[in-house]
């Protein structure tokens, strides 16, 4: 096989169809490309590992999301089990089947529209087929409610792979994160299938106002209303993730191990996850420090979310997963090291604020990282200006000598 | 002050076929060449013929722009051919040897009372000029401009280089009459820097700094020492020498001979028995590499180490440069899903399923494969880890790709060397060229500001 592929691949080679088979081809072999100029020896990594690494942490994710797919709708229907087992009633085969014809159909359309659209690009434009779309393409599904129609799922991958992406240039030149281009895209666009109390568990949209009507609303949800009381989950349910959202942004468990095998593979930037946590935090914190000032009157709007202890920010919602999969993105972040922590920062400290401000849409952290990711190159562009400006520093005490000086001896006088 | 210079930021590449430190004389080459692309930026412009006899010691060809700059031949005999490449640009300059070498013997002046521009006029007619560099732009030093200081790197951590203590082993006479010599061209300083500065050779010379630098690849580049010596600013310029190409400075001092003899290491894989040789500038690498054997036909041959060096093939000629040559396997072979699988065998700087981080001091056999294909800057934070310098690696790249003047200048180009890039050329999961890159932006910088 490796001998017949080489053929092809010398008979396509200036033809048209070109990348388009190249990324088929080194999808199974690694290319026998070699070193032409410069170092003759390189190190193990390509981006197709890099990607890789991604994909295997955000692959726990997704198949918790399936099984809690099949959970969270059972539950709604039948009742919360009152004793939970995880093996007897979340890791159940009714329940992974369910998350299986839910959630991979919605993979499968994302990477079929997306990779679809890369190799387009790529055999227009004659360069390869880069690799970016393949963590995109995972994060998608992970990352919208459980019934999002896959029409609507195609055409919103469509608009941000082609306007997110390819019009900036590809991989490695675009600005905003192509995930959550096309997230936002998803939201602005079909509003009343991105939010509500109906979206987040399978089934409850087509039971609407039947009498088999199911509640699926989050946990934010709930306190965007101000029905804290109504929460019945616990701490761990959250931790763990038995809890309504987005396929994959339920488990913290899992996204923690994501984290830390991403960090500990050097693939992400820890820089920028740590100080995502601490600027959410630091927002909690200032929040709950108004209500306990009581500045805030306990009929105003934002009391609930403002009193929400600080720290159980980080277990609801999709912050966890947005800073650890999203906001790490090295094309859309900062790029210098000093920047990543502002960078971070700020989506902590702005998806908070967004959270708590916004009851209308409650899930902040997609904004705040577009935000940021508007702001990053900006946030690098000071960092590196300190370093343009030590190095002017410098020149004050630079020895410039006259050229054709031939009189070094009386210079080693003058400067000695 | 001598300085103490630790480099945490950096990678050692640990190779398998490291010379053993034993030396053997080379049998002598036949045919002597000179690769004009050695000598990056000049023009040259012969003064001798296709036929004609020279000494060793006789000058070639001059530098169009500075007609006092000689180019010498190694050897004394006839050159017997101008390789000629595309608009007559002179490639490659052969020599065939004599059998009794002849050379020619210049006036050598006195040291204690010669004065910087006689000690000039002196390197720059007799050859020994060319083996002094500067920087900015990485280019054989402009004589008609006073350094501000001289850099001269003692320790070679680029992988499989020669040992620089070994081959220097017993020469500090030379040694030190280069050192005196250089001593005049610059009010400056000297500056040496040393892994061991008490055991090196350098030890006990007069007119130096000697500094203590530690820390993996590349604290051994000259670029990183003035880095955290004292780094170039902008109008100023620094020279660099190698400690090899100082000996045959001092060599000239002491006899007016120009001897281009040099101890080189044979190292790699590849190769059966990795060792020292004694050979001369231009000779025939085959003379050496076949005494000590190859274990394969099909090999990639380097003039220099495996991250700066030029590559060369067997019917090749040891580089004007160079003290080490190294032959490595090609890599022209797929690897089914080499993209996914654990890695043991290569190095990397990630964990990403690569496990050399497990083993340190592992030797690997790695070879010329790209591990995968060209792509556009994504990642970020990776070059940073291995590189120690004062500068933003990436938006450096970035600046020279664009060609943005202002930014390349005030970003440091003027600073750097293509070799410092070399690390983070092999780390780049975009496979990018940086050196090229790097190489580009110095020539354009030079071209506009020069």
């Amino acid at each position: 096989m490796k001998e017949k592929l080489h053929q092809l691949k010398l008979k396509y080679q200036g033809k048209k169809m070109a990348p388009a088979f190249n990324a088929l081809h080194t999808f199974l072999y690694t290319p026998n490309e070699t070193t032409h100029s410069g170092a003759h020896v390189r190190a193990a990594d390509d981006l197709k590992r890099t990607m890789n690494t991604v994909i295997m942490a955000l692959v726990p994710c997704l198949l918790f999301g399936m099984f809690n797919a099949g959970y969270q709708h059972y539950s709604a229907i039948n009742g919360f089990p009152a004793n939970f087992d995880l093996f007897e009633h979340f890791l159940t085969w009714d329940n992974f089947w369910l998350g299986l014809v839910t959630v991979l159909p919605l993979v499968i359309v994302s990477y079929g529209v997306g990779l679809a659209i890369e190799f387009l690009f790529a055999v227009i434009k004659g360069h390869e087929v880069e690799e970016g779309y393949l963590v995109t393409g995972m994060l998608v599904p992970l990352i919208v409610p459980v019934d999002t129609p896959l029409w609507m799922l195609a055409i919103a991958v469509a608009f941000g792979v082609v306007i997110g992406k390819e019009v900036f240039g590809g991989t490695g030149m675009n600005i905003l994160n192509p995930a959550l281009t096309i997230r936002a895209f998803l939201f602005f666009a079909y509003p009343t299938w991105m939010s509500g109390d109906k979206v987040w568990v399978h089934g409850a949209v087509e039971r609407a106002g039947t009498a088999d009507a199911i509640s699926g609303e989050t946990i934010l949800g709930y306190l965007a209303q101000g029905n804290a009381s109504e929460i019945s989950y616990t701490l761990s349910d959250m931790f763990y993730g038995f809890i309504p959202g987005s396929v994959g942004e339920t488990s913290k468990l899992l996204i923690l191990l994501g984290a830390l095998f991403l960090i500990f593979s050097k693939i992400a930037s820890w820089r920028i996850m740590v100080s995502a946590v601490i600027g959410a935090l630091a927002m909690g914190l200032i929040f709950n420090g108004v209500v306990d000032a009581g500045w805030l009157p306990e009929y105003s709007k934002f009391y609930t979310l403002m009193s929400f202890e600080f720290w159980k920010h980080l277990l609801v919602g999709g912050l966890a997963f947005g800073i650890v999969f999203m906001a790490t993105d090295p094309v859309t972040g900062a790029q210098t090291n000093r920047g990543k922590w502002f960078y971070g920062f700020f989506i902590g400290f702005l998806s908070v604020m967004i959270r708590v401000f916004n009851p209308g849409y409650p899930e902040g952290v997609f904004l705040a990282i577009l935000l940021m990711n508007v702001f990053a190159p900006t946030i690098d562009h000071y960092v590196v200006k300190g370093n343009i400006k030590k190095r002017l520093k410098r020149l004050k005490t630079a020895t410039i000598y006259p050229k054709t000086s031939d009189e070094v001896d009386s210079l080693k006088t003058e400067t000695a | 002050m001598s300085k103490d210079i630790r480099i945490r930021k950096g990678l050692d590449i640990n190779l398998v076929g490291a010379a053993e430190q034993t030396t053997s004389k080379a049998v002598t080459s036949n045919v002597y060449a000179l690769n004009l692309d050695d000598f990056h930026g000049i023009i040259p412009k012969m003064l001798v013929k296709q036929g004609e006899e020279v000494k060793a010691g006789e000058p070639l060809f001059y530098n169009k722009n500075k007609e006092e700059m000689h180019f010498v031949s190694p050897v004394s005999g006839e050159l017997v051919e101008i390789v000629r490449g595309a608009r007559r640009k002179i490639l490659t300059l052969k020599i065939l040897a004599d059998k009794t070498q002849q050379y020619m013997i210049n006036k050598v002046p006195d040291l204690d009372t010669a004065k910087a521009p006689v000690i000039k006029n002196f390197l720059l007619q007799c050859g020994g000029w060319p083996f002094i560099k500067q920087r900015p732009y990485d280019v054989i030093a402009d004589p008609d401009v006073t350094p501000k200081a001289i850099f001269i790197s003692a320790c070679a951590t680029a992988p499989l280089a020669a040992d620089v203590d070994y081959v220097l082993k017993d020469k500090e006479q030379e040694l030190q009459v280069a050192i005196t010599a250089l001593g005049k061209l610059t009010p400056g300083k000297i500056h040496v820097s040393s892994r061991r500065p008490n055991r090196s050779p350098f030890a006990d010379l007069n007119g130096i700094e000697l500094h203590k630098v530690s820390g993996p690849h590349p604290s051994g580049l000259v670029g990183t020492q003035i880095n955290h010596i004292d780094p170039v600013n902008k109008g100023e310029v620094v020279w660099t020498i190698s400690p090899q190409d100082l000996l045959m400075i001092g060599e000239l001092l002491l006899t007016g001979k120009f001897n281009a003899e040099r101890t080189i290491a044979l190292a790699g894989s590849v190769i059966k028995s990795p060792k020292y040789y004694t050979t001369k500038i231009g000779a025939e690498i085959s003379t050496f590499l076949y005494a000590s054997g190859v274990k394969e036909d099909r090999f990639r041959l380097i003039n220099g180490d495996v991250l700066t060096g030029k590559k060369t093939h067997t019917e090749g000629y040891l580089g004007f440069y160079n003290n080490t040559v190294t032959a490595i396997p090609e890599g022209d072979d797929y690897d089914f899903f080499g993209w996914n699988k654990p890695i043991f065998n290569k190095i990397s700087n990630t964990r990403a399923l690569t496990f050399s981080w497990l083993m340190p001091k592992k030797k690997y056999d790695l070879n010329t494969n790209t591990n995968g294909e060209h792509r556009a800057f994504v990642v970020t934070g990776q070059y940073e880890e291995v590189f120690p310098l004062d500068i933003y690696p990436l938006q450096l790249l970035k600046a020279c790709m664009v060609k943005d003047l202002d930014e390349m200048e005030q970003l440091g180009l003027y600073e750097v060397a293509p070799e410092d890039f070399s690390l983070t050329e092999f780390i780049c999961i975009s496979k990018q060229p940086h050196q090229q890159i790097i190489r580009e932006g110095l020539d354009l910088l030079q071209k506009e500001l020069g």
